[in-house]
């Protein structure tokens, strides 16, 4: 019988093999295999002359060896960009648009040997590199090109931050330097680029494309090496910004390494992200979108749909549907166009992964893998299934990073949200239900930086990405985006005037010593005694230890005794703060209302506090009220131009429970300006005041009462700054800090966030408060928001 | 016509046949839950389509093996207003010879007597495909009930699939009454294919559904699930008349309900697309797509029929150009 006719019976698909030998010879055109640093526009040997392997983890055969970046070389790349930076900053934004359109077009004249060289370093399949990550990086390039065109014009006040350095994993490789080059050099910055070590071939390629798109030399340079070289990048003086994304254990790491060291951070780690199918959804569809879910990339996705919350009436079928279609998965060489999932990256991260699921075999889960077996040659993992599994088991709480899914059943949806937001990391959910009524309710109150509803892992350049919670923070793509590669040009303006504590500061033009013109009424008899108590849950309360500490005013009076809050009161404070989470779930139009009320209720007393802090505070004070009252409403999201047919909403939702350490100069207008900003937008909060001037805050007790401020929205602890921000910084239940002081404590707020990754803006900036344009606007809402993109594929 | 030799009509008794390797449907009362309860999500359904493509393919030898597969389980079609005996009676030799004899040796499939799974014609046509095709074992496939828009008075069509059984049809391809599905009224929809089922005898049943004219892809589900309760043996996209015909996220909607149905009655039912298949190409994609969705018992002609005319000569072009390794042109093979 001939082969084809024996075909002709058997009906399999048989191979359909990708050509590797244009990719391996590209990479022997490099020095017979071996690749220097990019640095300066040229390749460069590295400084101590070390070299490691790149391997492919389907064959385990040697396709290359790449420079192990040492100190010497990251300093050279340092210095090769931070010489390119004036120049590249100052180009016109159409020099920069046109250069990043070049970049786009080179990217797609060289799509099939990026495609075939990414497959190859890293075991993904070739469907995938060239049907996904390929287009994806294209897209990224062309559409940053419009943000270069746009740059000024769209952020008007906005300068480049300067150096960034860029570390990126190996299981996007090249998506992940498009996701951080094109936004990086669309806003005017210069880059050094620290890939993967197991996967680092499509970063030096593109380091060509970025030579064959005549990029200025220095503009963009890669650093190949492990996780020392990164560190050399994350340490330097000379840069000004890190993004990193990878794992959550390495982002903390970064995080208090950076702390207190002045440079922009964002990180995008992990997630255990869920996927949340109720009884009225396309269960067929779903079934394909757990594919997609996770067994796309093998499951080596940081948003990947990891965690399958099902509802209990339909589990079981789910179940039976999703065996079904795991028999029918290919497994097999990643150059192959007809396979699913091709191998694991590393063997470490083989390993990993079967020891994660012994362990939830051990712990007692259903495991099931189907009945075909995976090619031996290479690193590979066939889809696996957990079911019975408990949201105590191991397999249900850390990220596996692999093919491997975990099931288990809710009964409401109420408890969907609940076993959904039941992790520490936020990055993406998927939520399957033909009723929009139940997607639109349940979505908003996921914690998680984008939502899929009837879908999963989509992604475009013009929505941005990233987590909630130990998911990172930050966004990559999109206007929100484009934020984390700027900063305010008055940032650099007061950099020059100097930092904060410096005898020249800033002039207030009403600041004739207004303590001293408090004016007791003249009587013969004692003043009555003032002692401050803290403000908690909407209740002046006593504090925990009953110390309290005696405010002196600059001639040396006694003003009052102020409460001396400790951890304890903190902590109330906090589920104070937590107890008033429907403050951020109203209208804004409600939010308005109470700020324009608390504007009202201190423009009555506005004498009695010009007389503590000034005539130009308390007035700047009622026009902040009223110019976040004003925004209360009108912070509006956005519908994104995403490539699907339907929406992708950006909604900006509150942080949560901020802790905010106010500043110690303009005791009312610094803390007025902080506070309503934050409620604006919906977070509640715990403010410690001004150390030395905590008065105007703590008068404001009443204000507050008076204002019909919901209980908790507000909570106030006076006391030493540096010590209770320290405690809301290390709090795991307060989800964001900001901190204006001193730059130890800045450090120290930093560092203590690491923990679990809350959001941090501390800064020892001084401000002029009393300009609008440095002291309120879009720049403290952005801080007081998470942008949530939820993509809402329609059609009937 | 030349009457078959003896051996020639054992080899046809031999060799695969539709309407002798799986059972009919029997189908099952109408089950209203079930029918409402069905729900399709129009963007993933088109997600997953598209990715059909580009997730399986089959090179080489596989192709063209995969080719000659989608050779029987084509119907060959004519259903136009110009039709004669002289065209038809064209149409049925090349059925029975599908391929030119030099590509059937080059390939060494000689032995595997390949023809295409059926004729299919309008009932006026019958007696000469019945004729034509004497002794091949071809069945002929009758469009009947009012195609292409089914709207005859019900009698009417009820005769027209009788007088298509009675002239020897052995398959009739009937169109279903699109406004029962556009008003939901199932009861009525399943008395209607119930009737043409019943009416049918022995004949194979294939049910239209003219899904480029059910508006929704929750219709197109809900269509197809009533049409198998009430005994369809093949449920079919369109009669290639629709402004829109076969087209994929149609297929996979289809071929789930198809494994739904499965799954609740133990019945396996056949899918035919329809209209609008004209390259190898998209030939093999729906091939995949069975494999996928429903398995490898779907990619044979008691399971699986492409309605087609001029796919026919694009598939001998690509399994010429597998052979030579030439491109081929169309004036090299005999024509329809």
């Amino acid at each position: 019988m001939t082969t084809v006719a024996k075909i002709f019976e058997t009906m399999e698909y048989g191979p359909a093999p990708e050509s590797a030998a244009p990719a391996l010879e590209w990479i022997k055109q490099h020095d017979n295999g071996r690749f220097g640093q990019f640095i300066g526009g040229r390749w460069v040997a590295p400084a101590e002359g070390v070299y490691f392997e790149t391997i492919n983890p389907a064959t385990k055969a040697v396709l290359a060896r790449v420079a192990q970046g040492s100190k010497v070389d990251v300093d050279a790349a340092v210095v090769a960009a931070k010489s390119a930076a004036p120049e590249w900053a100052a180009l016109p934004a159409h020099a920069r648009a046109r250069y990043l359109y070049a970049l786009a077009r080179e990217v797609q004249r060289q799509s099939r040997l990026l495609a075939v060289l990414e497959s190859l370093d890293n075991g993904k399949p070739i469907r995938e590199t060239r049907d996904l990550d390929i287009p994806l990086v294209a897209r990224h390039f062309y559409h940053h090109a419009g943000w270069a065109q746009l740059r000024e014009t769209e952020f008007p006040g906005y300068v480049p931050v300067g150096v960034v350095g860029q570390i990126i994993p190996w299981n996007f490789p090249l998506l992940m330097v498009a996701w951080k080059v094109a936004p990086a050099l669309a806003a005017g910055n210069t880059v050094i680029l620290k890939p993967a070590e197991f996967t680092p071939l499509t970063a030096l390629c593109f380091a060509e494309i970025a030579q064959a798109a005549a990029l200025p030399p220095g503009v963009f340079n890669v650093v190949t090496g492990d996780g020392t070289t990164g560190k050399f990048l994350v340490e330097h003086p000379d840069v000004q910004k890190i993004a990193f994304t990878g794992s959550t254990d390495v982002g903390r790491i970064i995080r208090k390494a950076t702390a207190g060291s002045g440079k922009k951070l964002t990180l995008e780690l992990g997630g255990k992200s869920p996927f949340i199918v109720f009884e009225d959804a396309d269960l067929d569809s779903v079934v394909e979108g757990v594919v997609d879910a996770i067994w796309f990339n093998q499951g080596q996705v940081c948003c990947a749909g990891s965690r399958l919350l099902v509802q209990e009436g339909i589990a079981d079928r789910l179940t039976q549907k999703l065996r079904a279609r795991m028999e029918k998965l290919r497994v097999g060489s990643p150059l192959d166009k007809a396979v699913d999932m091709g191998a694991i990256v590393a063997p470490v991260q083989l390993e990993r992964i079967r020891g994660l699921v012994e362990q939830g075999v051990e712990e007692g889960a259903k495991m099931w893998q189907p009945s075909w077996a995976c090619p031996t040659e290479g690193y590979f993992y066939p889809p696996t299934l957990f079911t019975d599994v408990s949201p105590a088991a191991t397999i249900a709480q850390v990220e596996i990073f692999g093919p491997v899914l975990v099931s288990m059943t809710f009964r409401t949806p109420k408890e969907a949200v609940d076993l959904a937001n039941n992790t520490p990391y936020g990055l993406a959910a998927s939520v399957w239900t033909e009723n929009i009524n139940l997607a639109l309710d349940v979505a908003p109150k996921l914690k998680a930086g984008v939502v899929w509803i009837n879908s999963t892992n989509l992604f475009d350049a013009a929505s941005g990405f990233g987590g909630y919670r130990e998911s990172g923070f930050g966004r990559e793509g999109g206007r929100e985006g484009m934020y984390e590669y700027l900063k305010a040009d008055s940032e650099t303006r007061n950099a020059e005037v100097g930092m904060r504590n410096d005898t020249v500061g800033v002039e207030k033009p009403d600041a004739s010593s207004p303590h001293s013109a408090i004016r007791v009424p003249q009587s013969d008899l004692p003043p009555i005694d003032r002692t401050y108590k803290l403000f908690i849950g909407g209740k002046q309360v006593r504090p925990d230890q009953g110390y309290s500490r005696r405010i002196l005013g600059p001639d040396g009076r006694v003003l009052g005794e102020v409460a001396e809050g400790n951890r304890k009161d903190i902590r109330n404070a906090v589920e104070a703060a937590h107890a008033a989470a429907e403050w951020g779930r109203g209208a804004g139009h409600m939010r308005a209302q109470i700020l324009y009320y608390i504007a009202e209720n201190l423009a009555t007393r506005a004498d009695e506090f010009a007389a503590r802090v000034g005539r130009a505070e308390v007035d700047g004070s009622v026009s902040r009220l009223f110019t976040y009252a004003a925004w209360a409403d009108k912070w509006d999201g956005a519908v994104h131009h995403t490539p699907i047919r339907g929406v992708t909403l950006a909604m900006n939702e509150p942080v949560g429970v901020l802790g905010i350490a106010a500043p110690e100069e303009f005791p009312l207008l610094g803390f007025v300006s902080l506070f309503a900003p934050a409620l604006a937008v919906g977070n509640t909060v715990i403010v410690v005041p001004s150390e030395s001037q905590p008065i105007a805050a703590t008068e404001f007790y009443s204000v507050l009462e008076t204002s019909d401020v919901p209980d908790g929205v507000v909570n106030i602890v006076t006391g030493s700054q540096d010590a209770l921000i320290k405690v809301l910084a290390e709090h795991d239940d307060v989800d964001g800090v900001w901190y204006f002081g001193n730059a130890a404590g800045v450090k120290a707020v930093e560092l203590a966030s690491a923990a679990n990754m809350k959001r941090t803006w501390a800064t020892t900036r001084n401000r002029d408060w009393l300009d609008p344009r440095e002291g309120e606007g879009r720049e403290f809402l952005r801080h007081a928001s998470e942008v949530k993109n939820i993509w809402i594929p329609y059609g009937e | 016509m030349k009457a078959p030799t003896t051996s020639e009509r054992l080899r046809h008794v031999v060799a695969v046949r539709p309407a002798s390797t799986e059972g009919r449907n029997p189908g099952m009362p109408l089950d209203l839950d079930v029918v409402r309860a069905l729900r399709v999500n129009r963007s993933a359904v088109e997600r997953r389509a598209a990715t059909i493509p580009t997730r399986r393919t089959v090179k080489k030898e596989w192709q063209a093996a995969w080719l000659l597969r989608t050779i029987t389980c084509m119907d060959l079609t004519t259903l136009q207003g110009d039709d004669t005996p002289g065209n038809v009676i064209r149409l049925c030799a090349k059925a029975r010879r599908p391929l030119r004899p030099d590509l059937v040796a080059a390939l060494g499939v000689g032995h595997l007597d390949i023809t295409v799974g059926a004729v299919c014609v309008y009932h006026a046509l019958v007696p000469t495909a019945v004729a034509a095709l004497d002794g091949s074992g071809i069945p002929v496939a009758a469009v009947s009930t009012g195609f292409p828009a089914g709207l005859n008075p019900f009698a009417q069509r009820l005769e027209e699939v009788q007088a298509s059984v009675a002239a020897g049809a052995q398959e009739i391809d009937i169109v279903i009454t699109r406004a029962h599905v556009l008003t939901g009224d199932w009861p009525a929809l399943y008395a209607e294919v119930r009737a043409f089922r019943d009416a049918c005898g022995r004949a194979h049943m294939k049910a239209i559904l003219g899904t480029g004219e059910l508006a929704t892809l929750t219709n197109v589900a809900r269509a197809s699930m009533v049409a198998m309760m009430a005994g369809a043996d093949f449920i079919k996209t369109s009669t290639g008349k629709e402004p829109v015909n076969a087209v994929l996220p149609v297929g996979v909607v289809m071929a789930r309900m198809i494994r739904e149905y499965e799954m609740r009655t133990g019945a396996a039912v056949g899918f035919k697309p329809a209209g609008g298949i004209r390259a190898a190409k998209q030939a093999l994609d729906w091939m995949i797509l069975m494999k996928e969705e429903l398995g490898d018992r779907w990619l044979r002609p008691a399971l699986f029929r492409l309605g087609a005319s001029s796919l026919l000569t694009d598939i001998e072009r690509q399994l010429e150009h597998f052979v030579t390794g030439r491109y081929s042109a169309a004036h090299r093979h005999p024509m329809v």
